[in-house]
């Protein structure tokens, strides 16, 4: 079986225009809903408690959230989750507050409520750990991306590292707009798929221009434009299937994995989606942009006579 | 072209099976156990200690399926919970206090995997539920202690070298010591220099008066939280020991902080009862014993304390340690507690070369200690630790003289007796206050949830892409899939062997590893393809498939290997287990995605001489 097969090479490079126009968009808009929605961090970096309990019959979240009041947690959010039997309290840190023995208090007057509830998680992150669980995934973030350049610098010109990285990083701005938009709950563990994505997609970035530069060499007569058009034509089935084959394991955790996982699943579905965009119709204009040539590629003679492939 | 030496395949062979060995013990899954362990050192974990988990549960008619005995407990596994609980009580009971009787889970794997150290993956908290704590040392109550403790220790020594001076204060973190004139001055400066090394002295002498300071270098600043952090660690081990939980973790994380973790915990409440415990340790008067050479001896009133006639304020214990049983009626009044504690060592008195334990007091319990025995020599001192709501009298010496914020307990019949007491009574004491800054907590019911979700979803989309595989290559996509299990195998075996921790996160970081790295096998599958369309012959497309797709395999993993170790490295908790499934997974996916699917490929088509077709779809 055979999904792709392309007879002819499909001129990307022509709907340059069209797609940068289109990443532009949804770039400007996605750090548009980041300033103005800002994200929902979660208590792994806003510090406070979150609980999850279970009742053996629907829950009254009402009569929850009224218990909640009555022991002076005014901002603390109740909501179902999964199933109606579950719900999950989140109370921001507060510096008076009481700390690790907050979620005592909660369950024992759940509890006076209705007997038959049982905590199944606790989560207290202390303000101060919160900050520094954020300073750290900034960092994480800062290293991954710089991790990322260096290499690119060193197995490529500047121009693809460049690429890459702009391409790149613009999925994970546009990953970060969509929990924006969406207020979806951003966790320590979005944050680790979040970079997962970014190295997934570089990878995807890196198979395209593997094709571009060892088509350099081999289509001596071709237009630029036609070199990157044929390259990305050629990896293309690559491309779908081995993102298709990625998905399907994210889709099963997406639907299966439960609710810790899911927004784990969700970031990388986003990204995966993007990156496909990205690594074919992002960053290979930059890199016509960029004003990619032969002849950053073929420098001495000599050395490339040994590096032609068979 | 297409052949591999067979020194190749045996490497691939052998791997394989080493890999499953390794990863075989996760197939028997875990029993209800429960396990035996001493909670004093004296007491040893040997044969006759079998014998007797033996027989008590012999006599209730309990049969654990394998009963064994290492270095450091006795495991009893069961057929369920239920046997599991029963046993645990009646082993409590026949046991007493002495032992630890924890709840545990064992592997069921056969022996001889044991023997060879297999065992199966190690769970975080998220997978098998418990407690996570992570605790903050004040590190500046620390400090504030020992420059307390400095302050009365400068005054003691220029009272003993009889330098004249006008006060010792404290400002911020420096001492400041003020003379009369310039020469009491630098003697005292030169007296103090030579005792305590771990402080920088300058003269700060202004227009008006003599004066000195002195600050703890940085160096002593580190040594001193490092061991303030030391002793909280010992406490919260002997803490620990209390609740009863089979596989504790407590260690140190970072300069100031402590983990601890509880496998199995529900009852958070009484778990940060008994880690935030300040102190355990408490030094109280003995108003009677029957010890004739000391002062209170008083065979009466001990008799009439036996029979119930208990003076106010006191109460009657017993001095059980080491074979003795000795009925001493102890002041409730507190002279100092284990908070008042800097240190208590084990050392060899020069005197009579006899083992002693060397104690230190902060300025506070120095005083204390000062007003109790100006009075009191010749009367006994208890030192009491309260262990489980329990009082035990660790020992109950004469006081020989006035004693202040530094003294010896004598009277040691041997370096081991000396250790143990200094042990306990450092153990009773927090050097520094803790606070919980973090706290996670998973029941158990979750726990098992998680794994089956974490499991479940990785079944079905293995399931979803095998079947897209071998629709879509055929021969090819079979053997990608035989690879991509290879795959698992082996990062299951690897995250045995090194009993990483695996979490919920880590779990999907299996997932998404292997949905990954089918991307190596598809690179090489559609090169392949490639060169076929192109009129290569089928041996010649294999070779040059393989080759060319290598360099892309290498460069893709190598940009999702940067991410797993930023991610180790600035990662947490569960993320740490994600980033170091991922990294893992990339050298096995290296090892089965090229080398075990072109050992398949060439021993399917290598052989063949002529071939025209390749099964690839």
């Amino acid at each position: 079986m055979e999904l792709f097969r392309f007879k002819h090479d499909i001129p990307f490079m022509s709907y340059g225009r069209l797609t940068t126009t289109i990443s532009l968009v949804t770039f400007i808009l996605a750090v548009f809903f980041l300033a103005s929605k800002g994200l929902n961090f979660g208590v792994d970096f806003t510090g406070g408690t979150v609980m999850e309990m279970h009742y053996s019959q629907p829950a009254d979240l009402n009569k929850v959230r009224q218990e909640l009041t009555d022991i002076g947690f005014h901002d603390a959010l109740a909501q179902n989750f999964g199933s109606s039997h579950d719900v999950l309290i989140q109370v921001p840190a507060k510096a008076n507050a009481s700390g690790s023995k907050l979620s005592e208090d909660v369950l024992a007057k759940l509890k006076s409520g209705d007997a038959s509830v049982e905590m199944r998680r606790v989560e207290f992150v202390g303000p101060q750990v919160g900050r520094e669980l954020f300073d750290n995934g900034a960092i994480a973030l800062l290293m991954v991306s710089l991790g990322i350049v260096i290499y690119l610098w060193i197995r490529f010109e500047w121009k693809f590292g460049l690429a890459a990285i702009i391409a790149n990083l613009h999925d994970v701005v546009i990953i970060l707009g969509f929990f924006a938009f969406f207020q979806w709950e951003f966790s320590l563990s979005v944050l680790a798929a979040v970079l997962a994505v970014l190295g997934y997609s570089v990878n995807e970035s890196v198979v395209v221009f593997d094709r571009i530069r060892e088509n350099f060499r081999k289509m001596r007569k071709s237009e630029v434009s036609h070199i990157i058009d044929n390259a990305i034509t050629r990896t293309m089935s690559r491309t779908i299937i081995t993102h298709g084959c990625t998905q399907m394991m994210v889709t099963a955790m997406l639907f299966l994995g439960g609710e810790t996982l899911h927004y784990f699943a969700l970031a990388l579905t986003i990204g995966i989606l993007f990156s496909i965009y990205s690594s074919v119709l992002v960053a290979s204009p930059l890199l016509m942009m960029f004003g990619v040539s032969r002849e950053d590629f073929i420098k001495p003679e000599k050395t490339t006579a040994e590096e032609v492939l068979p | 072209m297409n052949h591999y030496p067979l020194w190749k395949y045996l490497i691939i062979v052998s791997m394989l099976a080493l890999g499953l060995v390794y990863a075989l013990p996760n197939f028997y899954g875990e029993s209800p156990a429960v396990q035996v362990m001493p909670l004093r050192s004296q007491l040893k974990v040997d044969a006759a200690l079998l014998k007797r988990v033996e027989d008590a549960l012999k006599s209730a008619q309990i049969n654990p399926e394998v009963l064994t005995l290492d270095t450091a407990a006795i495991k009893a596994r069961f057929a369920d919970i239920d046997t599991q609980g029963k046993a645990k009580d009646i082993l409590q009971a026949q046991l007493g206090e002495d032992y630890m009787v924890a709840l545990n889970l064992q592997p069921r794997s056969p022996h001889w995997l044991a023997s060879l150290n297999a065992l199966p993956m190690y769970l975080g908290l998220d997978l098998r539920g418990g407690v996570h704590f992570m605790l903050q040392v004040d590190m500046k109550h620390v400090l504030d202690k020992a420059l307390d403790t400095a302050t009365s220790d400068f005054r003691a020594t220029l009272r003993e070298q009889n330098v004249p001076y006008a006060g010792v204060s404290r400002e911020g973190n420096t001492l400041s010591v003020r003379f009369r004139d310039a020469e009491t001055r630098s003697k005292g400066m030169s007296e103090l220099k030579t005792r305590f090394g771990g402080m920088d002295f300058n003269d700060t002498d202004s227009s008006s008066e003599f004066r000195l300071t002195a600050a703890f270098k940085l160096q002593e600043e580190q040594v001193i939280q490092k061991a303030a952090v030391q002793q909280n660690l010992t406490t919260l081990r002997n803490r620990v020991n209390e609740l009863g939980v089979a596989e504790p973790v407590i260690q140190q994380q970072g300069v100031d902080r402590i983990i601890v973790q509880l496998p199995g915990m529900q009852d958070t409440t009484r778990a940060e009862a008994i880690l935030g415990r300040t102190a355990t340790l408490q030094v109280r008067m003995v108003e009677a014993h029957l010890h004739s050479e000391a002062r209170d001896y008083s065979p009466e009133k001990i008799e009439a304390a036996k029979r119930g006639i208990i003076p106010a304020g006191t109460e009657l214990l017993y001095s059980r340690r080491d074979g003795r049983d000795e009925p001493l009626l102890l002041s409730k009044q507190v002279v100092f507690t284990g908070e008042n504690l800097t240190g208590a060592d084990a050392s060899i008195d020069q005197q009579n070369s006899g083992s002693v334990v060397s104690v230190k007091l902060d300025a506070k319990g120095g005083i204390a200690m000062k007003n109790a025995t100006r009075e009191g020599v010749k009367r006994r001192m208890a030192v009491v630790l309260i262990e489980k709501g329990v009082a035990e009298i660790l020992t109950a010496p004469t006081i020989q003289s006035e004693l202040s914020n530094r003294f010896q307990i004598t009277g040691m019949r041997n370096t081991e007796e000396a250790n143990d007491l200094a042990l306990l009574m450092r153990a009773g004491a927090l050097a520094a206050p803790m606070e919980i800054v973090e706290k996670r907590t998973v029941g158990p019911s979750l726990g098992a949830e998680n794994i089956a979700r974490g499991f479940h979803s990785t079944q079905i989309g293995f399931v979803a892409i095998s079947i897209f595989m071998i629709v879509y290559y055929l021969m090819f996509g079979g053997v990608s899939v035989l690879a991509l299990g290879a795959n698992l195998l082996l990062l299951v075996a690897l995250l045995s062997m090194l009993q990483a921790t695996l979490t919920l996160p880590g779990m999907a970081g299996i997932a998404l590893t292997l949905g990954m790295a089918i991307d190596s096998n598809v690179l090489i599958n559609e090169r392949i393809r490639e060169e076929l369309r192109n009129g290569v012959p089928p041996q010649t497309a294999i070779h040059v498939g393989y080759e060319n797709a290598f360099a892309t395999i290498l460069d893709s993993n190598i940009t999702t290997l940067i991410v797993g170790v930023a991610l180790f490295m600035f990662g947490s908790g569960p993320i740490r287990g994600f980033a170091v499934v991922l990294c893992l997974g990339i050298m096995t996916s290296m090892f089965s995605s090229v080398l075990v699917s072109r050992a398949m490929v060439n021993m399917i088509y290598g052989r063949k001489v002529r071939l025209a077709k390749v099964s690839i779809g």
